[in-house]
């Protein structure tokens, strides 16, 4: 029977203090070595899921002279590469993202109408990204513009804004005044 | 009544009583009672008090895992001569190069355009990456020699004399498999020993009897270069990115499942053959 085969152990005498201590210290050891092992695994992968090489565009790219952009025009040449229109508009210049702030498509620019206009659920924006038709709760984001040491505009899609009032002060709208760098003529 | 006793102020019901004792429990009482309470908790946790040895008995028998293990392992088993624990050693790096591989591939692009950037970019780029990338490699190599071992062991040692020939067939299968994960798995660097390595590899196939276009008896089916089992085997007369994607999925999808298979009969068969070791 099972009793039998547990004989062996029967006449052990009961562990010393010394001797269960040891053990526990042995067995708390090997516990928190295991522990540490796992948070170092865990903390490792993390950083391994965040790549230091990423294959798309920069957030940041230079954009061109601003006096090369038409007054009252949105122009939308950077849109395929970097989902950015840049808009001159009254005295200033600002860029916004393409980036629909219902479900994230690409809107389009209908002159004709002076909107923007999402394809997939209709939502319409204003030249200054306000929403005004279709679903979207929000109006669309501005990126960060900067004048560069050559007096070119620098774009950076990594610094972003859409609240009315911040959206007017730099870096998310630049005042040409004919004063700053890059000029623009009057 | 017993005039020892100070008058009683004020009777109680028993619902009152109960809901004081209610708004006495602690916060953290009721927030323990409402998880291990839930009916998610009770699915999982399935067998009551672990204090009582029947609950303890009902936890091991009711456990997957354990179903597949031995329901018990002698002292002898557990001697270092009898197995060399080549057996076990297999299983953990088959288990470290299940994990590490997943990993590798949220990296890895099976595009011949990509493949050795990305191998590099593992190597010299992505944190951890050297890391995992060496463990998958050294456990890959590790793991032919331990299969191997467990082999001669398993020899030595007349394990595979009834009744346990069905699992030396099981065993003699997760050789082959390993030795195919090993393959399949030197081509995905795509530098030039991977290349070559798999051209020559693959060129042994066209030597293969009725199958191979360079094999004995090959006229008799007619297979041709673009129509025998290494045109199979590569998508194409040579290496290129059909062989690149094929072995790909082959090496992380299809021999691994296989494996996995293989693995589970062959654990069950070391229970149902009266465990490890053990000639009673």
């Amino acid at each position: 029977m099972l009793d039998l085969e547990l004989d062996d152990q029967s006449d052990r005498r009961p562990p010393s203090h010394w001797e269960s201590m040891k053990r526990r210290a042995f067995t708390l050891t090997g516990i928190g070595s295991l522990v540490a092992v796992a948070i170092a695994w865990t903390a490792g992968l993390v950083r391994y899921m965040f790549p230091r090489i990423r294959y798309e565009p920069p957030t940041r790219f230079v954009a061109g002279f601003p006096e090369s952009y038409r007054p009252g025009e949105v122009d939308t040449k950077w849109q395929k590469d970097h989902r950015v229109w840049i808009v001159r508009r009254g005295d200033g210049i600002y860029a916004i993202l393409a980036n629909c702030t219902h479900l994230g498509c690409t809107p389009s620019w209908f002159g004709d109408e002076r909107l923007f206009k999402c394809p997939c659920h209709g939502s319409n924006f204003t030249q200054v990204g306000d929403p005004v038709a279709g679903p979207a709760p929000s109006p669309l984001y501005r990126v960060s513009l900067s004048i560069g040491p050559d007096g070119q505009l620098i774009v950076d899609k990594a610094i972003q804004e859409n609240r009315p009032g911040h959206r007017d002060r730099p870096p998310f709208r630049l005042t040409l005044d004919g004063n700053s760098r890059g000029d623009v003529p009057a | 009544m017993d005039p020892e006793l100070p008058p009683v102020e004020r009777t109680v019901s028993t619902e009152e009583a109960l809901e004081s004792i209610e708004r006495a429990r602690s916060w953290r009482e009721r927030l323990v009672e409402a998880v291990t309470g839930s009916e998610i908790w009770r699915s999982v946790i399935r067998h009551g008090n672990p204090a009582l040895r029947r609950n303890r008995s009902l936890a091991v028998v009711g456990n997957f895992f354990l179903h597949l293990h031995p329901p018990t392992v002698t002292r002898q088993a557990l001697k270092f001569p009898h197995t060399w624990y080549m057996g076990g050693i297999s299983f953990l790096l088959f288990l470290v190069l299940t994990v590490t591989g997943t990993l590798l591939m949220f990296y890895y692009v099976p595009d011949v355009g990509r493949a050795y950037e990305d191998m590099k970019d593992l190597q010299f780029a992505v944190s951890f990456g050297p890391l995992l990338r060496n463990m998958h490699r050294w456990a890959a190599h590790g793991m032919v020699v331990t299969v191997i071992l467990h082999m001669i062991r398993v020899f030595f040692t007349g394990s595979y004399k009834p009744p346990r020939q069905f699992n030396w067939v099981i065993g003699v299968g997760l050789l082959i498999l390993t030795l195919l994960m090993s393959f399949t798995g030197y081509l995905l660097p795509w530098d030039q020993l991977a290349l070559w390595a798999i051209t020559v590899g693959a060129n042994m196939a066209a030597a293969t009897p009725l199958i191979g276009h360079q094999g004995p008896f090959h006229e008799l089916v007619g297979v041709q270069a673009d129509s025998d089992i290494r045109f199979l085997l590569l998508g194409g007369t040579q290496v290129g990115q059909n062989a690149l994607i094929r072995f790909y999925v082959l090496h992380c999808i299809l021999l691994p499942l296989v494996a996995v298979l293989f693995i589970g009969v062959h654990f069950w068969r070391v229970r149902k053959d009266s465990g490890i070791s053990n000639t009673r």
